[in-house]
């Protein structure tokens, strides 16, 4: 995809927005040769390449296309509920240009020629970049270590073990020593599974709706094993989705004793609480369950003071097949590509966190702790970038969803913040019309 | 309906039952009212009313049951209605029909009327959307199960005269109970005090502020109560460590004549069945003068066919 001879791109009379160094001001931005030439202020005294296409932005703002880390696909085994190419449309209609894939998928990526698979068909049929992540353990069976550095080299930019915890210490502790020496980064779902045992919040409204609970300690115990392991083994550790004001503390004190770990929150756990079920909707049955408005709040808090890194969308295309059951027999999951920006817009538009944090927690940090040359405006970083009108409103209607399943939370949700423009190496391929 | 009917009998607006959540204090009431004509139907020599007659009722039952599931049956044919009983066993569904397909294939019967349980909170719920008529919820999960609740209801405010100001203890295996979550709401809204009692570890997350007094040590909670509701032990869902043994939880928490004289003189013993007899009571408390467990049964036919009958309202063409 990066080798390109499209036509130099100039985004003019835009406020551009560049986490990586604390840019935000009235700009343009050039593209050329996949790359880009100069964005801010300092385009603006650049003469535009020779036949550049100029398109005027009309005072939106043009920022890194997103990195969402932690996406599931259907492809392989399960395409009827998405494929690389649908997940890459939704992903682009979102203004996100890196998906970086889980590896719970039919059959799991845990060898190095399904990583090769994934990027293969990810340079034949997907829109914007994929950045596959291999599975911790074989077939995700939380004892047998992975072949970490011959999937590393395939391809693989971290490793997790999905939406399973690794249960045993010992395992874990032998991963984070051995990924250590490869400098791969573990990507951890942190929930102990004996304790979890529910299937959402533990608390008054489980227990009036007669659900089993999910009690927070399940995450708070299993983020606190983990950072005495990384203490231990001096591992690289991302916790990828916490939901918990005290998982928020522990990973803080993990930082302050300068352990090497970061922590990721989904978009739902940010917007949604757990009084969005209802009566017993499923489309908002995940995992980590949604926790209450103090914890939500705390979340956010996290993100605005920078002890969480990093907003995804955690989507995980599910079909009527795995949700419309029974709360206690439906699937987790919830889509979220197309959505991801605009929901996130939600907490600037409500004065929780300044656009500068928010568009880092989905660009640049997720490229540095990955190591993606990604999430930029400098020149020379790849042209991956998002036009935004952050005020412009819409609706999300389900008939307009472009991933292959419908699972949205944010079913006829009103969000005001819409991408305009994706460009990923330099070419558009979305445009909002 | 026939002009000469009490007003009360439009108040239930619902088109639906799926639980006791939402219900207003005088719907309920209504509802023990309209059992109360029931009652007179039921102990009559022809016990047969047409409200139903032309209409069908499916029994769906997802979990066995013979009390409810019969009690539903004949409440519905002694209103009239054509029954059929259809018990699905759960290895059946795991082969791979969901619950939505059993609800399309349902509606292409054209039922009027669906009573349904699950063994999943919430079933109840998703089938009520998926449905073109009224759904009766007779137990979902750990959720609710209304009629259980409206039949104790009836029960004590014949015995009692009122439910309001009574004070009731729910006692036993509460975190498992729909049973105790429909009392709980109903009780609570016809304005009774409302006790569990129970050891911790069957009582769920936050029952403190779920508008009951909570004891741990039945003496102490018995003490001053009008009603002692016992639950089954569900022994089929004690495989977490709930409790260590039958004969421990029958030693502290089995109602034998020495707990109960703790309670009010003249207290009634209540159970919906089926009991453990020895697990959560003894048999001489069972079957003695202050149970009114049999009875329960009884009130249970009227409950059901004051719910139907009070849903056919809505039911279309009419």
């Amino acid at each position: 995809m990066a080798k390109d001879t499209a036509t130099p791109l100039v985004l003019t009379n835009a406020r551009v927005i560049d986490p990586a160094r604390g840019l935000d001001a009235a700009g343009s931005v050039i593209l050329q040769d996949g790359l880009i030439l100069a964005a801010g202020p300092e385009a603006l005294n650049q003469g535009a390449p020779d036949g550049a296409e100029i398109i005027d932005c009309g005072g939106a703002i043009v920022a890194p296309g997103l990195i969402d880390m932690g996406v599931s696909v259907g492809e392989p085994g399960h395409e009827h509920r998405e494929t690389l190419a649908s997940a890459s449309e939704a992903a682009a209609a979102g203004g996100i240009t890196t998906i970086v894939t889980m590896p719970e998928t039919d059959p799991i990526i845990d060898d190095p020629a399904l990583v090769d698979f994934i990027l293969r068909r990810a340079r034949d049929t997907a829109i914007v970049n994929v950045k596959p992540m291999a599975a911790l353990t074989k077939g995700l069976n939380g004892t047998d270590m992975t072949e970490i550095g011959l999937l590393q080299e395939a391809g693989a930019v971290a490793f997790t073990n999905g939406h399973k915890s690794v249960r045993n210490a010992q395992i874990m502790r032998r991963i984070l020593t051995y990924a250590r020496d490869f400098g791969a980064l573990v990507v951890h779902h942190p929930e102990d599974p004996d304790l979890a045992g529910g299937t959402m919040n533990a608390g008054l409204n489980a227990s009036w709706k007669g659900l089993s609970g999910v009690p927070r300690e399940a995450e708070i115990i299993m983020v606190e094993r983990d950072l005495r392991l990384v203490a231990m083994t001096k591992g690289n550790y991302h916790a990828s989705l916490i939901s918990t004001s005290d998982a928020a503390e522990a990973i803080q004190g993990g930082k302050d004793r300068g352990l090497n770990v970061t922590a990721g929150v989904s978009i739902n756990h940010l917007t949604q609480n757990e009084n969005d079920i209802g009566p017993y909707r499923t489309f908002f049955k995940m995992s980590p369950p949604l926790r209450d408005e103090d914890d939500r709040n705390a979340m956010i808090k996290a993100v605005a003071d920078g002890t969480v890194d990093i907003i995804c969308s955690n989507h995980d295309p599910q079909d009527v097949e795995t949700k419309r059951h029974p709360w206690a027999e439906a699937e987790d999951g919830a889509i979220g590509l197309e959505t991801l920006l605009a929901a996130a817009l939600r907490l600037y538009h409500a004065g929780d966190i300044g656009l500068q944090p928010l568009l880092a927690a989905m660009t640049i940090n997720p490229a540095k702790r990955l190591g993606l040359d990604a999430g930029r405006l400098s020149a020379g970083a790849p042209a991956d970038v998002t036009v935004f009108d952050p005020d412009r409103p819409w609706v999300l209607e389900k008939s307009a969803i472009r991933s292959r399943s419908k699972n949205s939370p944010f079913e006829d949700a009103r969000f005001s913040g819409r991408v305009l423009r994706t460009i990923v190496a330099g070419r558009t391929v979305y445009t909002y019309s | 309906m026939s002009a000469n009917e009490p007003r009360r009998h439009d108040l239930f607006p619902h088109r639906h039952l799926l639980g006791i959540e939402g219900l207003q204090p005088h719907e309920i009431l209504g509802l023990l009212d309209r059992a109360e004509d029931a009652i007179e139907v039921s102990r009559q020599v022809e016990k047969k009313k047409s409200v139903l007659r032309g209409r069908t009722q499916i029994n769906l039952f997802f979990e066995a049951s013979t009390r409810t599931q019969s009690s539903f049956e004949l409440a519905g044919k002694r209103l009239g209605a054509d029954v059929m009983n259809m018990s699905v066993s759960s290895s059946s569904v795991k082969k791979g029909e969901t619950l939505i397909d059993t609800a399309a294939t349902l509606n292409a019967m054209h039922p009027d009327l669906l009573v349904v349980r699950h063994h999943a909170a919430g079933a109840v719920h998703l089938l009520a959307r998926k449905v073109g008529c009224s759904v009766v919820n007779a137990g979902d999960g750990a959720h609710e199960h209304p009629t259980q609740a409206l039949l104790d209801a009836l029960t004590i405010r014949r015995h009692k005269g009122t439910v309001s100001r009574l004070t009731i203890a729910i006692c036993g295996d509460i975190l498992h109970s729909r049973v105790a979550r429909s009392n709980i709401i109903l009780l609570n809204a016809l304005g009774a005090r409302v006790r569990v009692i129970a050891p911790s570890t069957l009582l769920p997350g936050g029952i403190e502020r779920m508008g009951v007094e909570v004891f741990r040590d039945m003496k102490e909670g018995l003490k001053g109560v009008d009603i002692v509701m016992m639950l089954r032990l569900q022994r089929e869902r004690m495989n977490g460590a709930f409790i260590p043994s039958v004969r421990e939880y029958y030693r502290y928490y089995g109602l034998d004549a020495e707990k109960l004289s703790y309670a009010n003189e003249g207290a009634l013993v209540m159970h919906p069945g089926p009991m453990n007899r020895g697990v959560e009571i003894d048999p001489a408390v069972a079957d003695g003068p202050q149970s009114l467990i049999r009875e329960q049964v009884e009130m249970g036919v009227a409950v059901r066919m004051a719910v139907l009958e009070a849903l056919s309202a809505h039911l279309p063409n009419q």
